[in-house]
């Protein structure tokens, strides 16, 4: 008999059973595994016959004990912000790498950009640091500075070739994202960013299990205005809704290209249903800006400079400050002192 | 296994978000109904499916037979116009809401893809595409090992890998070519899509992504480059409301020119023009690149063997 094609499990229950300490395998985990860090180890129908049932099964339930060690490294850590969406392609990276240019370039702020899109990170290209590595010292792993102020951590900087696949599945995942926050010196932040790859899989559990003790600020949603986008935003929308993620706005990316040579405005991502704006509006959840499409914005991240350097007077550059200002204003910090007018 | 019937099966791979896997599949699938295959579509995005909305049919519901499910009709074979029939198959359908989330961790992602492949039932088909998320994890490992374990290697056509001219997205498309070296999946072609945007005002060309990145990154990897695809607003407004694409006089592609007749009534009006989605499909510009693309595709799964790589 066929097994059932059932509807998904409801959110909510993925969202109470977080991940356990993983146990000390003695066999490799079997093809139905349920997940040795998992609520049913041990339990599940499939792990009757398999070598490392009774060790899954045997160890302790409740919370990681790791939590309050990523706690205490994360206590000089200000506002931790996600940047999520649930599309990929629609410029989390690069607003990440924008938001932090924007914050560091108030010289009393330092900033640090995490990188959970363990597949294909962007953070290091964006940031301009693509060849660097990580040391490790006694005390945990350096991450990498951008500028004075302006730490990064992402794969890309443990990877022996830059172009190497990293054929990883869930747990293995979860565990380098523990690592990030865990083993790594962030040191006193006044912003952390965390970058996220598309979707609501085993990333955005980790980052939320990970981060709930030491508290999330919130998270910046980021979307293009077509509908074929707006439909798997809202699945994240839903997602920070049940994970009691604040939502701190949404920014509606490539909203119109201006023609350089005849002006003239096109909606390439025609927003048939309204857009970033209605969507927010719906949802009820604050909108903080639409940024344009500009060639240069997608230049300046390949050649890893800071947008707000190279073409301060862009519209793009104008509307990307505005989301900034706002974004500033979500998290009770003066928009003045955050990114100064002009 | 119910892939028996299926002659080929071919892969839409891309290491990065948003460059266009739903569309160059679903384009692709058009295109290969066109030309008169039976064609299917499964999409194995389990936490954002957009094929459901390429095609139109977001509230249909999967159908349950004895041992499995049917897929998705999408239209009929029509042997008198040269158009083969297509069907899909996606997680889209078995949601109850559209905008509920589905926050799988991966065990649970593996267990799915597999039961995909296992368990629909396709009927003849010349040629299956799999819509795949983006990136080299769980969905991929998982596709990769049922295919190569349950799929007969005549069956396992390749990967159509797609990309933007960017190199913030080649960069990881690159690591997407390396996957499938390290897995055995030839590599049929690269596509790079994006690849300019044509003014509808001035006609003046923009590579807004760049230009070129992929058929560099093709030739690095030594892959066939299939084309570049231009981003064309007339096909989103076609998927978003079902309108016929209409272009203003003296548009041309390739020398062809594809303008709209004039005379021709627009309706400015919320309403889908009548007619299948294939049909509408071939006043699209992006309609005959797509042929000659498809043509290329079909002959790199027919020269077999992996000579490419």
């Amino acid at each position: 008999m066929a097994p059932s094609l059932e509807a998904p499990e409801p959110v909510e229950d993925v969202l109470a059973n977080p991940l356990k300490q993983k146990p000390n395998l003695v066999a490799p985990e079997p093809e139905h595994c349920p997940g040795p860090e998992s609520e049913q180890a041990g339990t599940a129908d499939s792990c009757a016959g398999c070598p490392n049932q009774k060790i899954c099964a045997s160890t302790p339930k409740g919370p990681d004990p790791d939590l309050p060690l990523i706690t205490a490294r994360l206590a000089g850590v200000k506002h931790k912000i996600l940047v999520l969406s649930g599309k990929g392609g629609v410029g989390k990276s690069t607003l990440t790498a924008q938001l932090a240019h924007a914050f560091a370039t108030n010289p009393d702020s330092t900033v640090g950009v995490m990188d959970t899109d363990i597949c294909g990170p962007s953070i290091p290209k964006m940031l301009g640091v693509e060849s660097e590595t990580i040391h490790v010292s006694s005390s945990g792993w350096s991450p990498v500075w951008a500028m004075d102020n302006l730490a990064v951590m992402s794969i890309q900087f443990m990877l022996p070739n830059r172009d190497d696949a990293i054929i990883w599945r869930g747990p293995k995942k979860n565990g380098l994202i523990k690592q990030f926050l865990k083993d790594v010196e962030w040191g006193d932040l006044d912003f952390l960013l965390v970058d996220t790859p598309p979707g609501t899989s085993d990333e955005h559990l980790s980052v939320n299990t990970f981060l709930k003790q030491s508290s999330i600020e919130g998270a910046v949603v980021v979307t293009t205005p077509q509908e074929v986008s707006l439909l798997d935003v809202r699945k994240e929308i839903d997602f920070c809704r049940k994970a009691g993620i604040r939502i701190l706005g949404l920014v509606e990316n490539m909203s119109l290209f201006v023609c350089p040579k005849c002006t003239h405005a096109s909606e390439i991502f025609k927003a048939t249903t309204g857009g970033g704006r209605a969507l927010a509006h719906e949802m009820g959840i604050p909108f903080l800006g639409s940024v344009p499409l500009d060639p240069r914005i997608g230049m300046a991240c390949d050649y890893g400079e800071s947008f707000f350097d190279s073409f301060p007077d862009s519209p793009a550059c104008v509307a990307l400050k505005h989301v900034v200002r706002g974004l500033a204003e979500q998290i009770g910090l003066d928009p003045n002192q955050v990114v100064p007018e002009g | 296994m119910s892939l028996s019937k299926v002659k080929h099966i071919v892969l839409v791979l891309s290491g990065k978000g948003g460059v266009g896997k739903s569309s160059i599949t679903t384009q692709l699938a058009l295109s290969l109904s066109l030309a008169g295959h039976s064609v299917g579509v499964l999409d194995v995005d389990l936490t954002g499916p957009s094929i459901p909305r390429m095609f139109a049919i977001e509230d249909a519901k999967v159908t349950q037979a004895p041992g499995g499910w049917l897929p998705i009709l999408v239209h009929d074979a029509d042997p008198s116009g040269g158009i083969g029939s297509l069907r899909v198959m996606s997680l889209g359908f078995l949601l109850p809401r559209r905008g509920d989330a589905v926050v799988w961790r991966g065990p649970k992602k593996t267990a799915m893809v597999r039961q995909f492949l296992s368990d629909v039932f396709w009927d003849e088909l010349d040629y299956l595409l799999i819509d795949t998320p983006p990136g080299t994890s769980d969905e991929h490992i998982s596709l990769a090992e049922t295919l190569l374990q349950k799929a007969r290697p005549e069956q396992l056509a390749g990967a159509v890998v797609v990309t933007t001219p960017q190199a913030v997205a080649t960069a990881d498309v690159r690591k997407e070519l390396n996957f499938c070296t390290k897995t055995g999946i030839r590599v049929l072609g690269v596509i790079e899509n994006m690849s300019g945007f044509v003014c509808p005002n001035c006609s003046e060309c923009t590579n807004i992504f760049m230009s070129g990145g992929g058929e560099v990154m093709a030739k690095d990897f030594n892959v066939r480059f299939l084309g570049r695809i231009p981003i064309d607003p007339q096909f989103l407004v076609l998927i978003e409301t079902g309108k016929t694409p209409r272009y203003p006089e003296g548009t041309k592609v390739n020398g062809q020119d594809i303008s709209t007749p004039a005379g021709e009534t627009v309706a400015e009006d919320g309403t889908r023009d009548s007619g299948l989605l294939v049909h509408k499909y071939k006043s699209c510009s992006l309609a005959p690149i797509f042929n000659t693309i498809t043509a290329d595709v079909i002959s790199a799964v027919q020269q077999g063997g992996g000579k490419e790589r």
